[in-house]
C-alpha cells in the first residue's frame, strides 16, 4: 500500500542502522512514547539490529493499559444494565477490572459492541431509540477528534439517548511525570507521530527545555523509528535537546486546528488516574459543562469502586520505562495474554503483550 | 490505540462540514471515514485515517524526505 510499503523497505533500514551505529559513540536510553511504535520495535526486531549501547525502552502511550481500574468497574457496571447498548473499540473488551472483564459482561448477557468508529453510536442510537447507548471514550489525543464530533453530531441531532464513558488521557503530561521522576533514566524521546498530528509539536518545546531531552515526533512504520532514533541520538551526541519532527509527511507544526477548535469546545483538561502511575494533574479530558448531558458518569449514578491492583503486578514500573517484562516473575508464566495480571499485557499495544507474542520468555 | 492508515480519498459526500465523509481506499478495501477534520481533502489525496476519522492530509510532497535525508547523511559520511 501507498505510505506503508516503502517506509518497511529493508536495504533502507540497513542503511540507517549503519548511520546509527557510525555516530553513536556513548550508551543512550531513548524511549518511545506510544504503544503502536513499541509494538512496531518489537515485532520488525530494531532493539537487536541497533548497536548494542542504544536502549529502547517502552512507554505509557497505551491508553488501554493506563486507563484506570475505578473507570473499567463503571465501564462493567454500565454494560450489565439492561437498558444499555455499551458500545467500544474491542481493545478495551478483555481489560480486566477488578473482578471481570466486559468480555465476561457480554458473556452474562450485557449488550456489549465493538466499534469501528465512535461515529457508528450515531447509527446505534438512532436505530434503537429506546435504549440508552454509552460509548467507551478512551484514548489519547489522536482519538479525541472523532469522539469530540461524535458529541457534538449528536447534540446538533438531538439525540438523547447517547453518551459517554470518558477517560482521555494526554501525552505531555506523561512525558514529564517520567521525566521529573527522580527514577528517571530516559535522555530522549520518539514523541508519538499521531498524537501530534493532532496537537502539533508546541507543547513539547518546554519540556524540551526544561528537562533537556531531545524530544523527536516520530511515524510507526520501521524506516519512520530509524529515523526517529538516528535523529535522537544525533541531538544527544552534539548536546543538543530540541524538538525535531521527523513524520513531516503527516505531522504539521501547528497540527490539525479544525480537530483541535473542535476538542477545545466538547473537552475541558481534567487531573486523571493513569492505571501503573497514578494521578497526574491536568493530564487528561473531560466533556466540558456545555456537554455535560453526554456524560454517562452525571447520567447514571455509578457507585465508586476502588480495589487495588494486582501486588505482583510492575506494569507501573514498566510504562515509565524502569523495568522490562523480563524482571516481573509473572511475565509468561502467571501471566500471558490469555490470562493477564494487568492491562499491559492485554493490549496488543502493550509492553508486556508484544513482549510475549514476538520473543520468548529468555530473550525478553 | 493511536493506530493509523493513510487511505486514497476516492468520493466525498456530506452536506455540513460535520457530516463531511470520503470512500477511502487502502489498497483493495474501501470504508468511509469522516473528512470533517481535513477540509483541504480533495478526490485523489491521501489522508490518514484513525478509527474511522482523517486526522491529517498526507503531503505528498514531504513523503521522500525520508529517503533524501538518508542520502545526505550517507553522503556526509564518505
Amino acid at each position: 500500500m501507498k505510505y506503508l510499503d516503502e517506509y518497511r523497505d529493508a536495504p533502507a533500514c540497513q542503511r540507517y542502522l549503519a548511520a546509527i551505529a557510525r555516530i553513536t559513540t556513548r550508551p543512550w536510553t531513548i524511549m518511545e512514547v506510544c504503544g503502536g511504535q513499541t509494538h512496531a520495535i518489537v515485532r520488525f526486531g530494531l532493539q537487536e539490529l541497533l548497536p548494542p549501547h542504544i536502549e529502547l525502552v517502552h512507554g505509557p502511550g497505551c491508553p488501554v493499559c493506563v486507563t484506570p481500574l475505578e473507570i473499567i468497574d463503571k465501564a462493567l457496571a454500565l454494560a450489565a444494565r439492561p437498558e444499555v447498548i455499551f458500545c467500544s473499540f474491542g481493545d478495551m473488551l478483555r481489560v480486566p477490572g477488578s473482578r471481570q472483564d466486559l468480555q465476561t459482561v457480554r458473556g452474562a448477557g450485557g449488550d456489549v459492541r465493538v466499534v469501528y468508529s465512535a461515529l457508528d453510536c450515531l447509527h446505534i442510537a438512532r436505530e434503537h431509540p429506546h435504549k440508552q447507548i454509552v460509548f467507551f471514550a478512551v484514548g489519547f489525543e489522536t482519538t479525541a477528534p472523532g469522539n469530540a464530533l461524535l458529541v457534538a453530531r449528536a447534540a446538533r441531532e438531538g439525540l438523547s439517548n447517547l453518551s459517554l464513558l470518558v477517560s482521555h488521557v494526554l501525552v505531555p503530561p506523561a512525558i514529564e511525570a517520567i521525566l521529573s521522576s527522580p527514577q528517571n533514566r530516559v535522555q530522549a524521546f520518539l514523541a508519538a507521530g499521531h498524537v501530534c498530528a493532532v496537537m502539533g509539536t508546541a507543547a513539547y518545546q518546554p519540556l524540551a527545555a526544561r528537562y533537556h531531552a531531545p524530544l523527536v515526533v516520530t511515524g510507526f512504520e520501521p524506516l519512520d523509528i530509524l529515523q526517529g532514533l538516528y535523529m535522537c541520538v544525533r541531538q544527544l551526541e552534539q548536546g543538543r535537546a530540541e524538538v525535531e519532527n521527523q513524520y513531516v509527511r503527516s505531522v504539521r507544526a501547528e497540527g490539525n486546528p479544525e480537530a483541535q477548535a473542535l476538542i477545545a469546545s466538547v473537552f475541558g483538561v481534567v487531573t486523571r488516574q493513569w492505571r501503573g502511575m497514578g494521578e497526574i494533574p491536568a493530564s487528561g479530558w473531560g466533556l466540558s459543562p456545555a456537554y455535560r448531558a453526554f456524560d454517562a458518569e452525571h447520567r447514571f449514578d455509578l457507585a465508586r469502586v476502588s480495589a487495588p491492583e494486582p501486588a505482583e503486578c510492575i506494569s507501573g514500573q514498566i510504562l515509565q520505562g524502569q523495568k522490562k517484562p523480563a524482571e516481573c516473575p509473572a511475565f509468561g508464566l502467571r501471566c500471558t495474554p490469555q490470562h493477564p495480571l494487568g492491562a499491559t499485557m492485554v493490549s496488543a499495544e502493550g509492553t508486556c503483550a508484544a513482549y510475549y507474542q514476538y520473543r520468548n520468555c529468555e530473550s525478553a | 490505540m493511536c493506530l493509523a492508515i493513510p487511505g486514497e480519498v476516492r468520493a466525498i459526500s456530506g452536506d455540513t462540514l460535520l457530516e463531511r465523509t470520503g470512500s477511502i481506499a487502502y489498497g483493495s478495501i474501501i470504508k468511509q471515514a469522516s473528512l470533517a477534520f481535513v477540509p483541504e481533502a480533495r478526490v485523489g489525496d491521501y489522508v490518514l485515517v484513525h478509527a474511522g476519522v482523517a486526522i491529517s492530509l498526507i503531503a505528498q510532497t514531504e513523503a521522500q524526505r525520508i529517503f533524501d535525508y538518508l542520502d545526505r547523511i550517507d553522503e556526509s559520511a564518505r
